[in-house]
């Protein structure tokens, strides 16, 4: 194991920054999301939950596919691949900090983009970025990684990172992780060991003492598909939703697109961006809509976490406790309400 | 160009054909003049005019057409009201082949084919209908019902009342919803007149139309002593991507887009009942 | 706040099991003390989840466009900024008021958690408030914050009385306030223009387009909103580029103005605390200004500045400057 004192954190940001794009938890106007490190910037590594989770490296919430230039009747079709360093940056990314639960996010987030037919632009984005995992110091009331089975002091990723009052710790995984150890060795010195193992020790114990840390999912299994679809809950349970798109949004596994046309002085762009099944026109179409209710958007949503996700993805599951709904819900709906209103019991 | 799914390829419409006041069929090849690409019977591609839109459609001519593919598109949207002003010559985007065909090469072999379609249903009933009959001798007894509202929402009158009436071992039956002048034929709705016609219930049957008329024709044909697990019917949600990602046409565990839009009737009983 | 949240019980207790009421629309208790979700609650059994605190800061009133039109009564509980929402959506039509039972209660300023943790709070268990001190208990210990501090950023300034007295009222003693409301506004009037600028692009930038400032505001009423209507031209769902972010909220500021009741829930909900009040409150000072002052929601009747005439009205120069 290898390690850095805290001191000198902005020498590894700015090693890093020379070949690569570091993407790493910044606070702007008083709220943490992932940004482009620079000189100045303010990197908040100890955040939690940083607002919008990673997933927007590979996945930002919006980016062009291709231009259309059009002259008469003719169309020519324009990749614009090689510029979608607009976006984020052209070089490698390293996405630095990333919590257990949001690691597990982006498996989550493969399992869609990259089977068959292989999404290519997330795949160019996904395939260039060396992740940097962070190990949670201090968990708060709100995370419920554990009833995911995730361990939220050992993520796994291409380097796993402890953060304590004194250092950085540094464990490379994979061979991505030791070319990023190879460029930034100057500057780590080996040891940690002891205190890493403390501080796994110290925040188990804080981790199995969470309210939601025993949340119980066993009710939310493909063949109970149906029993949750109609169970009589639904109603009252999105009574308050106010149909935004929160929970969508800040959600590390959300992965619902729309794609449009926009009309500029240099062609027809085609992009997509984010999209939520919680709108109401998520499923409108010329001659109707399949979900005409609050109540059925919100089902929706919950059922493809729950059931419809881990039906098709041999049972993993499409939430991974990291808790931003329930922190951010303007009405505090979330689903750890819904998981024990309809059957899981939370032990707490 | 790296091979993307989402980009699609360039489609020049060489004919267009106004079947009924608001369907037309689009006859569509790659700039090469030469089809754009292969599909199967009950498959769909993503027909887009830049800067307006695309949307699904099911691809209405047979694979066994190796020239050119046609859609019929019904007027009753953003991107078809557009595409219905163009002309031929007109260049749109397409992609695809998407979706789960019907099982043509599968469990349709050997077996007598009965199909139902209700107005612009015909779409994409039209490609397997012209498939089975390319390989007719593949295929037992071939019945086919279809109604629309009035005799000039009849897709494809053409074909019906020349080629395929004249089909060795096949029974043609149209039907309209009320009296018109000129027409001599059936006058009913779909649903009641698969009653009447006392269809044998051994064959594997397909339904294409409107949500309401499946509803009841699927009764009708329950009454008749149909087995559910032999019949078909396609799916219709809002898609953008067709290939599963985007989230929109998600139903229970499938996505309409990917795991459909062909169903059977027993793999729609285990949905959910939202589409 | 226990002894109004009891006689709020009680009250609601009464009016469903004597039948005058075909339902009550309060909040319900979460997994913790600051997670109440706003309810409807339609037996008297499932009022054992009721609550009343001081984290219940939701207003409550949009959601009567859509309740008041089921079948019966609907029974609902106001904090006084709440009774401006409530007057305003009246005054448009919105809410049949004859199917609703107001019953106004005290407020005493709604705790804001995202403010306890910022100033260090973890794992809040429970709270205690009493008069300008707040408790918050947790394994980790007790934490005491001074409560102008920890308020939601609309209970800070807030002045407002109850405006709906017809069917019943809840009170409780409630201190003096002598507040600014505003001050910021002011002090982003002190700014350069380039000052403001900045200001603005950095909380905007943070927009993720989530819609929660819509759909919260009950001034934003419309049933189908030009940025969901795909005909509209403008319809969008994440912000294509730096003008955007701002063109959107701006059009919604103006689109509100002269009908927001500066009730605040659109910096309450919004997921990355951009103050979006601010826009509204300049409007409203602004409005103030040019054809004094004004309160929308006071009443549920009556004119409004900015949709009747007068001829003592602003004009353009009285704002720009002759033109030359």
């Amino acid at each position: 194991m290898l390690k850095i004192s805290k001191e000198r954190l902005n020498e590894l940001y700015e090693k890093i920054s020379e070949i690569r794009c570091l993407y790493i938890p910044i606070k702007k106007a008083g709220e943490v999301n992932y940004a482009v490190w620079g000189e100045g910037k303010e990197v908040s590594l100890e955040t939690l939950k940083t607002v919008k989770s990673p997933k927007s490296a590979f996945f930002p919430q919006s980016e062009n596919l291709m231009k259309f230039k059009t002259e008469g009747k003719n169309i020519e079709i324009v990749d614009v691949r090689e510029k979608l360093g607009e976006k984020i940056d052209e070089r490698p990314l390293v996405l630095f900090g990333v919590k257990a639960c949001d690691y597990k996010a982006i498996e989550v987030l493969d399992k869609v983009f990259l089977s068959d037919p292989v999404d290519t632009y997330y795949q160019m984005r996904r395939e260039s970025t060396t992740i940097v995992t962070l190990a949670c110091g201090k968990p708060e009331e709100s995370c419920f990684c554990k009833a995911f089975g995730i361990d939220a002091t050992a993520p796994q990723g291409d380097v796993t990172t402890w953060l304590d009052e004194n250092n950085l710790y540094w464990q490379a995984n994979t061979e991505k992780g030791e070319a990023l150890t190879a460029l930034v060795k100057d500057l780590l010195v080996e040891g940690g060991e002891a205190e890493v193992a403390a501080q796994q020790e110290a925040v188990k114990v804080i981790i199995d003492n969470l309210p939601f840390s025993n949340l119980d999912l066993s009710k939310f299994k493909p063949e109970n598909l149906n029993e949750l679809f109609d169970a009589p809950e639904w109603e009252e349970m999105s009574e308050a939703c106010l149909g935004c798109g929160t929970c969508t949004f800040v959600c590390p596994t959300c992965q619902c697109f729309d794609i449009r046309d926009v009309k500029t002085r240099d062609g027809i762009i085609r992009f997509r961006c984010w999209d939520s099944c919680m709108y109401s026109d998520f499923t409108l179409m010329a001659h109707g809509n399949s979900r005409t209710t609050q109540m059925q958007r919100f089902r929706q949503r919950f059922m493809h976490k729950l059931v419809y996700y881990p039906s098709q993805n041999d049972g993993l599951y499409s939430c991974v406790g990291c808790g931003r709904c329930v922190n951010k819900c303007p009405q505090k709906l979330n689903i750890v309400k819904v998981v024990k209103k309809l059957g899981g019991k939370a032990n707490d | 160009m790296i091979e993307e799914t989402l980009i699609p390829k360039v489609g020049v419409i060489t004919d267009i054909r106004k079947d009924t006041p608001d369907v037309k069929t689009f006859r569509v090849v790659g700039t090469d003049g030469k089809k754009l690409f292969k599909h199967m019977p009950g498959q769909c591609a993503m027909v887009s005019i830049p800067g307006v839109g695309e949307c699904m459609f099911s691809i209405t001519s047979s694979p066994t057409n190796e020239e050119y593919m046609e859609f019929s598109i019904k007027k009753c949207g953003c991107v078809t009201e557009v595409l219905h002003a163009l002309e031929v010559g007109a260049q749109v985007t397409v992609r695809g082949p998407y979706g789960k065909n019907f099982p043509v090469e599968g469990d349709f072999k050997g077996k007598d084919l009965l199909f139902i379609a209700g107005g612009i249903g015909l779409a994409p009933l039209r490609s397997v209908i012209n498939y089975v009959r390319h390989y007719r001798e593949n295929y037992g007894k071939v019945v086919i019902v279809y109604g629309a509202r009035s005799k000039d929402d009849l897709v494809d009158i053409e074909e019906i009342q020349t080629e395929w009436v004249n089909e060795p071992n096949t029974e043609v039956y149209l039907t309209i919803d009320r009296p018109q002048e000129g027409w001599d034929g059936h006058v009913g709705f779909v649903p009641a007149y698969v009653k009447e016609l006392g269809l044998n219930p051994n064959m594997t049957a397909v339904l294409c139309g409107p949500p309401i008329m499946i509803k009841f024709t699927l009764a009708g044909l329950l009454e008749l002593g149909f087995d559910k697990s032999r019949v078909y019917t396609t799916l219709e949600l809002r898609m953008k991507c067709g290939v599963g990602k985007c989230g929109r046409c998600n139903v229970g565990d499938k996505f309409v887009c990917k795991d459909g839009p062909v169903f059977r009737m027993t793999e729609l009983d285990e949905l959910p009942d939202e589409y | 706040m226990k002894d109004v949240e009891l006689k709020m019980l009680e009250r609601a207790k009464e009016l469903l099991a004597n039948g005058e009421v075909a339902r009550v629309v309060g909040w319900k208790k979460g997994d913790f003390c600051y997670d109440p979700s706003p309810a409807v609650f339609e037996t008297v059994e499932e009022l054992d989840e009721f609550v009343y605190d001081y984290f219940c800061g939701a207003n409550l009133s949009k959601y009567l466009i859509n309740i008041c039109k089921k079948e019966g009564k609907t029974a609902v509980f106001l904090k006084p900024c709440d009774t401006y929402s409530f007057n305003q959506l009246v005054k448009e039509h919105r809410i049949n008021r004859e199917n609703v039972y107001v019953i106004a209660v005290e407020c005493m300023a709604k705790l804001d958690i995202e403010k306890m943790k910022a100033q260090g709070a973890e794992f809040v268990m429970g709270v205690e408030v009493v008069d300008k001190e707040v408790k918050a208990f947790s394994p980790y210990g007790e934490k005491t914050f001074y409560k102008p501090d920890v308020v939601l950023t609309k209970c800070a300034t807030c002045e407002k009385t109850h405006q709906v007295k017809d069917e019943e009222i809840i009170l409780h003693e409630r201190p003096a306030r002598d507040v600014n409301r505003f001050a910021e506004v002011e002090a982003l009037e002190a700014m350069t223009e380039d000052e403001r600028f900045a200001f603005w692009r950095s909380q905007l930038s943070k927009c993720i387009r989530c819609n929660a400032c819509r759909n919260v505001c009950p001034a934003c009423s419309c049933v189908k909103c030009v940025f969901d209507n795909p005909n509209s031209g403008v319809a969008a769902k994440a912000n294509d580029d730096k003008f955007e972010e701002q063109l959107f909220h701006i059009i919604r500021a103006f689109h509100v103005a002269g009908r927001c009741t500066d009730c605040g829930e659109c910096s309450r909900v919004c997921p990355q605390n951009i103050p979006l009040h601010l826009l509204n409150r300049k409007y409203i000072k602004d409005i103030d200004g040019l054809y004094g002052e004004y309160q929308a929601g006071e009443t549920a009747d009556g004119k409004t500045p900015l949709t009747s005439y007068t001829e003592a009205d602003a004009e353009p120069k009285d704002v720009f400057g002759e033109v030359k």
